[in-house]
């Protein structure tokens, strides 16, 4: 300030020699308008403070609700769509009436989601004016078009819902509607991302910060690998999030009708969520790698670091999804004529399973009391030396996918009795495409402990190859054995056990927990710079919290959500009776 | 089982029982409480899930807790379990939490992220040759057997002669001397990384890393940075492990 000060008077006097009093009184005026001016803007705060909880909460529960919420009503739509058109293809009026339930729930979700989106963005021009006014220089434009497709995302939903009676007969129509709106809810959420990873992952601005290209802002390191992983995980949410729905009606139904109708729709809910569930780790791989090119200090300080506790966290909540909806398809199991044959299969399964979680989970280095450190006699213990590595995660997870594949295998041809000659074949040649799938992952596994890290990642593609292949394999025969199959019996939909309800809400509250937990690893990896290495972060907030004290937050957020939750299925259900 | 009619509770129980003794007395060196805790827990979860998958399996796990508790004649037998089980929950919370001599388990960082002038160097040894080109075996080995030089000058007494950190001294920390044999080292860690931790020592790692009383010296006031980048070559040929390369 003293300096502009100093340049300005030294301006003026330079002038003034040259120049009549009048002017010069006007000169004088002017300039200390500018600085009065000056001196305000000086005086704009960097940062205001939010009442008792303080920004940098107010901003997290916000964004992370809006967030959840924004996994809602764009993953749902898609789940949406995909089940009316199978209603049409398969000509069962069931899938029609799931596919509008659920666009109801929708609706209401759609108003809270903006709400929230609208409040945090008050948040952040207010509580950090210098924050926003970087993003907006950079990304101003992409906010004028942000605006333009969230039009786009209330008309269409508008439409794909108001004309669903109207255009019973014209599906065509209005499954181009629901494409529609999950289109530009994709574009939107493409765009959110452009945000998010540049604060992560900047590109696209010279030494100074100011920006060179748009595009090189938008396109950043992280931006496609994000948006990749977000788009697959809230298919997964949404499907998850349907399935609790359909469990908390299940439980409150009263007619057996009203039971075999939630059950089948849990089901659906749990399929799909497992389905996406599948690939979710090796989109996260990516996204690690990408993170890891764009920056090493900053992939050390996310897995290497303390930040590196909360992912034994989060092994054990990707642990509880793979398990819960296993043991969801084994419970199944039980309501479909012929599904007892291969409740032997199922403690292998387990057993597989539960070995696998163990290793997935076992944390590289280690919690360790004074005295037991001494007894281990290294920093190290030698098990967690085998079982902390990524070879051995890798291998895992690996595992844990292709047996919950060949838990739905099992699950789909439970009543059926093949009447093609050669099943017996069939079925041979499918374990052992299994089985050759496993014995890749495992021998690459070990393998990947005695060559250099370098190597042993190129080790991770023939692993997961193997068991797309694999998968993939399986499911042409399967289809090709079961053509023509007969069935012992139809599925018992509601003869369900309530604990496999429970399993299915307990899915739902481990993913959104799962969300706030990678959401706040992702964003806390940058520790305090608001933008990575552009912009710093001088709040007094700018620490980084303990992991209690991050997990009970995650939590408090995942308890907001789910009481916002039961309250539009709530709402849902009370405009039904009516 | 049924032929020996054992129920499922029981064997259960005993399964349960088995692996924590396993785990607990069989495993050598011994796991970490924590360690210990996690794998028991999942045990549990397994066999929560295996009995609770068939409805008559369930039952059948039932049906020992449902003798005990509805049969008028085991009054006796109720009063024990009613009593004993919560005592031992109590007894077990009590040891849990009451105060210990030995100091509580910390969540150490133990591999912090590096300073970013770190980040990315490369040995100049290993890549000394003229043009670029490998250097040629003579130079390496004499690197090498300068670093051994330097090694059991300054490092040994700490970090042990066998890399394996067990040195006269290394008793007297906490945390213990790191052990360069182990898989958890510098075996994963690129020699950049290795190259920061023995120049700035202890004191050099971030606020992340605390509270650490780390007692490794800081080097760079003693070595050159050749020195430490001979030494690096020295403990790694030493304990027989290869740095660590990405991509
Ligand atoms: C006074 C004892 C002492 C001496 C002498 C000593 N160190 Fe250490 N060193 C330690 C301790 C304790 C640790 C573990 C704590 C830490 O990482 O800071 C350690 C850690 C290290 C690490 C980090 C390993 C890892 O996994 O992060 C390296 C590398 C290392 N020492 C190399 C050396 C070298 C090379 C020398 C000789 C030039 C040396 N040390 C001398 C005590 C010592």
């Amino acid at each position: 300030m003293e300096n502009i000060e100093y340049r300005i008077s030294n301006i003026e006097s330079r002038i003034a020699s040259r120049l009549p009093a009048s002017r010069f009184l006007l000169l004088a005026l002017f300039s200390l308008f500018m600085l009065f001016a000056l001196s305000a803007f000086a005086q704009e705060p960097a940062y205001r403070h939010f009442p008792l909880i303080g920004s940098r909460n107010a901003i997290w529960i916000i964004s992370q609700l809006h967030l959840m919420f924004a996994a809602f009503i764009l993953g749902v739509p898609i789940f949406a769509v995909i089940v009316e058109y199978i209603g049409v293809r398969t000509k069962d009026p069931k899938f029609d009436r799931l596919a509008k339930e659920f666009t109801k729930l929708l609706l209401i979700a759609f108003s809270t989601t903006a709400t929230f989106g609208a409040i945090m963005l008050f948040l952040l021009i207010g509580l950090y004016p210098n924050f926003f006014n970087y993003m907006s220089s950079i990304f101003f434009p992409t906010f004028v078009i942000y605006s333009l497709l969230f039009f786009g995302e209330g008309f269409s939903l508008y439409l794909y819902w108001y004309s669903w009676d109207k255009l019973m007969n014209k599906k065509w129509l209005h499954i181009t509607f629901g494409i529609m709106l999950n289109v530009f809810g994709t574009l939107l959420m493409i765009i959110a991302n452009t945000w998010v990873t540049f604060m992560m992952s900047p590109g696209g601005i010279d030494e100074q910060g100011a920006l060179i290209s748009l595009w090189g802002a938008i396109n950043n390191f992280t931006w496609i690998p994000i948006n990749i992983h977000r788009f697959i995980a809230n298919i997964c949410f949404g499907g998850f999030i349907v399935g609790a729905y359909a469990a908390y009606r299940f439980l409150s139904s009263k007619t057996d009708e009203e039971r075999a109708h939630y059950d089948w729709m849990g089901y659906v809910g749990n399929f799909i969520g497992t389905a996406a569930l599948i690939p979710l780790p090796f989109a996260g791989y990516w996204l690690g790698k990408e993170i890891y090119e764009y920056s090493e200090p900053l992939m050390i300080r996310m897995m290497g670091g303390e930040l590196s506790w909360l992912f034994i966290i989060q092994a054990i909540l990707i642990g509880v999804l793979f398990i819960g909806a296993n043991y969801y398809l084994w419970i199944a199991l039980s309501r479909i004529k012929g599904g007892e044959r291969f409740r032997k299969y199922v403690k292998y399964m387990l057993f597989l399973l539960v070995i696998c979680f163990a290793i997935w989970m076992t944390p590289h280095s280690l919690v360790a009391s004074l005295e037991e450190a001494r007894k281990i006699g290294a920093t190290h213990h030698p098990l967690l030396g085998v079982f902390g590595v990524m070879s051995a995660k890798n291998t895992a997870v690996n595992l844990i996918i292709l047996t919950t594949f060949f838990s739905f295998m099992l699950y789909q041809r439970a009543n059926k009795i093949e009447t093609v000659t050669w099943a017996k074949k069939g079925k041979i040649a499918q374990i052992i495409i299994l089985g050759s799938a496993a014995g890749v992952v495992i021998f690459y596994g070990i393998y990947g402990y005695y060559v250099p890290a370098a190597v042993r990642i190129g080790f991770s593609v023939y692993q997961v190859s193997a068991v797309l292949a694999a998968m993939i394999l399986v499911t042409i025969l399967s289809s090709l054995i079961l053509r023509g199959a007969t069935s012992m019996g139809t599925i018992e939909w509601g003869k369900m056990p309530a604990r496999s309800q429970y399993t299915l809400i307990v899915l739902a509250l481990t993913i959104v927990t799962l969300m706030g937990l990678m959401g706040y690893i992702r964003s806390a990896t940058r520790a305090d710079w608001h933008v990575y290495r552009v912009l710093r972060d001088t709040s007094p907030e700018a620490f980084t919290p303990t992991i209690a004290y991050a997990t009970q937050m995650i939590s408090i957020i995942t308890f907001i959500f789910f009481a916002f939750i039961c309250f539009i299925f709530w709402l849902g259900h009370m405009g039904e009776k009516q | 089982m049924r032929k020996f009619n054992i129920s499922i509770f029981w064997s259960s129980l005993v399964l349960l029982g088995v692996s924590y003794l396993l785990m607990k007395y069989v495993v050598q060196p011994p796991l970490p409480s924590s360690i210990l805790a996690m794998y028991v827990g999942m045990i549990l979860f397994a066999i929560f899930i295996y009995v609770t998958v068939e409805e008559e399996r369930m039952r059948e796990f039932l049906q020992p807790i449902r003798g005990l508790f509805l049969d008028e004649k085991k009054k006796t037998w109720q009063t024990l379990v009613l009593i004993g089980f919560p005592l031992a929950i109590g007894v077990y919370s009590f040891n849990a939490f009451s105060p210990k001599i030995s100091p509580p388990a910390e969540l150490r960082t133990v591999h912090p992220a590096p300073p970013d002038e770190y980040v990315g160097l490369v040995n100049p040894l290993r890549e000394s040759g003229e043009g670029g080109a490998k250097p040629h075996e003579g130079d390496l080995e004499e690197h090498v057997q300068k670093g051994a030089e330097i090694y059991f000058k300054n490092c040994f007494f700490c970090h042990g002669d066998a890399l394996d950190g067990k040195g006269h001294f290394a008793e007297g920390f906490t945390p213990l001397p790191a052990n360069f044999r182990d898989q958890g080292t510098i075996a994963q860690l690129q020699e950049s990384y290795v190259f920061w931790r023995i120049k700035t020592g202890g004191p050099g790692l971030p606020t992340e890393s605390q509270p650490w009383n780390s007692a490794m010296p800081i080097w760079e006031d003693f070595l050159t940075d050749e020195e430490i980048w001979q030494v690096i070559l020295y403990i790694y040929e030493g304990a027989g492990v290869e740095p660590r390369t990405w991509e």
